[in-house]
């Protein structure tokens, strides 16, 4: 079986960036065909329905972004019957004689087979019910009449995200130094900002050999990319090792893992700022950049009430289990167990409750909390509750005020698209290292030290 | 807040980072840590230069050798017990009798034998050990605190702490237990510490939770004015420590017991900030005085004589 379908190219003021198969088993190649580029798509054995993906990223900019490749103006002749030609004759004296270029013509034969004015010689030559896509082959015949060199295109408006996006259909008439793009509904010469020419000619989108033919849905989508991803994928082409070498050129997974990995450090440095600068008391020394990052997926709110509810519950069985006077191990081991419990109770009952935010409670770090469970039971035991909570409420302010820098886009932006930044993050770090002033916390601790010496 | 900032300063208070990026970490090499954070080792290492210390009734290492502690204490009506590597006095009971099988504790509770052998359990998987790590059990003799801190501590054993710079006593302080530190001796635990002279051994204004106070909270006796005994044995051992150790910057803890006198409790890598809040002095510039002199003065009597000449109780007048 072999499908052969129009692959998209770059317009004026459109560049195709990124385009990829989803399409297993099948020999792909590829050919120019005329103005348009061809994919060809082959597998020998194939059964039931067949389900193939072919995605592409369009880049939009400024005229002249993408390099259209045109084929020469050639006027072409169409077979018409005598009827049909009278009516063409018809339509193309009318329009002349309200035209004064070739713009404003072929505006007028336009006006004359669109609904507004559909005359009597239209209707001969459009049939009862003309979609827009025969009508602009209509159009195509008439130039050709005419003496002009035209051609049907098809294309996408990319405007708005549609799940099942339209062809949408206009003539490009040929003006005797370059195409020219009249809209189906004969509103004059131009497109809208938003129309993506596909393919041009009467060829239909997609043919089929040794199979049924083929269902097209078009989905389209927008996409934010960041500025140096378009240069990159512009740039591709110019092999640029540089730019061959950022991130970006990583597998998409990869590139996700290294986005929150990248975010991590800037954490770490709050926290040695908080810890060595502040002087905020937090159990564990990096238990709250864990959780920060725990709160990035269930959203603060969420993440504080699931962090408290889990902490509250592993404490209460933690006092349960100090009567069986369990040593250290089995008890953390047993903390642990009963921390996976609660999570599990808590992903039941908010998806029962409907509530999708209480399924992410998984997502916390469950070994870092039973730690915290431990640490938190052992200084209340030997510093009484008011230390405990204390401590436990720095740990968990120092994670939200992580998480409102780790969860900046902008931050993220930044660190994934120049990790080199991490150094200047390195360098701060290591300054900090050597750091010997007050803690904020101490000058309040050192406050009766503070009068004159005498 | 900066203005704060710079009277502490110019007051010579040493914070935390300074204490630990200028001075622990580069005079205290880290290989040397183990001889303080093992109690057993430092008891060795203090025995070895004749320096007292409690007396050691017997160690527990294995988890097989716990039901044995009652046969090691059956001689002795008191003792106490701590883990080797125990910080901030956590982890220790200090026994003073018995009652019927049971061990009759400080603060007058009991005891009996399977709980003592939970929390000899505990102590050797490592609950109040530095790392985490598996610990080892002291067993040793309970000091008889010397009666001339009888009316200022509650329950307990009041000792001296003592910071030592390069061998010399840069600044001390006589820490008090309280109701609110269970006996302990240990500042952030509830316990007082009142600053000491260098040159008399006197006590000086006391803090407690890093408040300015007069009277023990418990007895409401003042704690000021009190002369330590045995003052030059203090400052012997004190300045002496650095030759047993290695560390350059080192809190060492003197208990002063009844009979035998003052004896090393225990050595601190790390000792805490607070003492400066009892003696009302900052440390540096007592620190920055010895780095100035230490290459001069080698004998052990020769850093005393400084020490008591330079570190002269200054209150603050503010």
């Amino acid at each position: 079986m072999s499908l052969s379908f129009h692959l998209p190219q770059n317009a004026d003021r459109f560049a195709v960036i990124n385009q990829s198969f989803v399409s297993r088993g099948y020999g792909i190649s590829t050919r120019d065909d005329g103005p348009n580029r061809l994919a060809t798509l082959t597998i020998r054995k194939e059964q039931g329905k067949q389900t193939l993906y072919y995605g592409f990223v369009v880049l939009r900019g400024e005229s002249g972004t993408g390099k259209a490749a045109d084929d020469e103006p050639v006027v072409r002749h169409f077979k018409m019957s005598d009827p049909e030609r009278a009516a063409a004759e018809a339509i193309i004296k009318g329009a002349e004689a309200q035209s004064a270029d070739t713009a404003s013509f072929v505006v007028q034969v336009l006006k004359r087979l669109s609904g507004a004015q559909s005359t009597q010689p239209a209707a001969k030559l459009l049939g009862q019910k003309a979609t827009t896509r025969e009508t602009m082959a209509v159009a195509a015949k008439i130039m050709g009449l005419a003496g002009l060199p035209a051609r049907t295109v098809h294309g996408i408006g990319l405007g708005l995200d549609r799940r099942h996006a339209q062809f949408e259909h206009w003539l490009e008439v040929h003006d005797g130094s370059a195409w020219v793009p009249f809209r189906a509904d004969a509103t004059g010469p131009g497109l809208a900002p938003d129309q993506f020419a596909w393919w041009r000619g009467p060829a239909p989108f997609a043919k089929i050999t040794g199979g049924d033919l083929p269902q097209v849905v078009t989905t389209v989508n927008r996409v934010r990319t960041s500025t140096l991803q378009v240069v990159r994928s512009l740039g591709e082409s110019a092999k640029d090792p540089l730019l061959t070498w950022s991130l970006y050129s990583l597998p998409l997974q990869t590139q996700l893992v290294f986005r929150l990995l990248l975010v991590v450090p800037l954490g770490v440095f709050l926290l040695v700022v908080l810890r060595n600068v502040v002087g905020v008391k937090t159990f564990g020394t990096f238990m709250p950049v864990l959780i920060a990052l725990a709160f990035r997926e269930t959203g603060l709110a969420w993440g504080i009430m699931l962090f408290t509810v889990v902490v509250a519950g592993g404490l209460l069985v933690r006092l349960y289990l100090e009567h069986l006077k369990l040593l250290l191990v089995p008890r953390l081991a047993a903390v642990l167990i009963v921390v996976i419990m609660l999570m599990a109770v808590l992903s039941l009952i908010s998806h029962k409750l409907g509530i999708v935010s209480g399924l992410s409670v998984a997502l916390f770090p469950m070994v870092i909390l039973t730690m915290t469970i431990e640490r938190m039971s052992v200084v209340w035991d030997e510093r009484g509750a008011m230390e405990s909570l204390k401590e436990g409420l720095g740990s968990l302010i120092v994670a939200v005020l992580c998480f409102y820098a780790l969860s900046a886009d902008a931050i993220e932006h930044l660190a994934f698209a120049f990790p080199e930044l991490l150094l200047v993050l390195l360098a701060a770090t290591v300054l900090l290292g050597r750091y010997s002033g007050y803690r904020l916390t101490e000058l309040a601790r050192f406050r009766v030290l503070g009068g004159r010496q005498g | 807040m900066f203005g704060i900032a710079r009277r502490l300063r110019d007051n010579g208070v040493l914070g935390i980072n300074a204490r630990n990026g200028n001075y622990l970490l580069p005079h205290n090499p880290r290989r040397l840590y183990p001889l303080v954070d093992d109690k057993l080792i430092t008891k060795r290492l203090a025995e070895g230069v004749g320096i007292k210390v409690p007396a050691l009734y017997g160690v527990i290492e294995f988890p097989s050798q716990v039901k044995t502690v009652h046969d090691m204490v059956a001689l002795h009506e008191d003792f106490v017990v701590k883990p080797a590597q125990g910080s901030g006095g956590e982890g220790i009971i200090v026994v003073m009798g018995r009652a019927a099988d049971n061990y009759r504790l400080a603060d007058g509770s009991l005891m009996d034998h399977r709980d003592m052998e939970f929390h000899l359990n505990n102590l050797l998987s490592g609950i109040y050990s530095l790392g985490g790590q598996p610990d080892k059990i002291l067993i040793e003799y309970r000091v008889l605190f010397d009666s001339v801190f009888e009316k200022v501590a509650y329950q307990g054993i009041p000792d001296v702490r003592i910071i030592v710079y390069f061998g010399f006593p840069v600044m001390a302080m006589v820490r008090l237990p309280t109701r609110l530190s269970k006996g302990k001796a240990n500042l952030h635990q509830g316990a007082i510490g009142a600053g000491l002279d260098i040159t008399s051994g006197r006590t000086l204004t006391a803090v407690w939770r890093n408040a300015i106070v007069a009277d023990h909270p418990d007895t409401g006796n003042p704690v000021s004015g009190i002369q330590v005994p045995h003052w030059d044995t203090l400052l012997d051992i004190a300045a002496r420590s650095w030759e047993m150790t290695g560390l350059a910057y080192q809190g060492v803890d003197i208990v002063l017991d009844r009979d035998q006198g003052p004896m090393i409790l225990e050595l601190n890598a790390r000792p805490g900030l607070a003492i400066q809040i009892a003696n009302r002095c900052g440390l540096r510039h007592r620190l920055e005085s010895v780095d100035e002199n230490r290459a001069a003065l080698i004998e052990v009597a020769d850093r005393i004589a400084f020490a008591k000449q330079h570190f002269a109780a200054l209150p603050l007048s503010g």
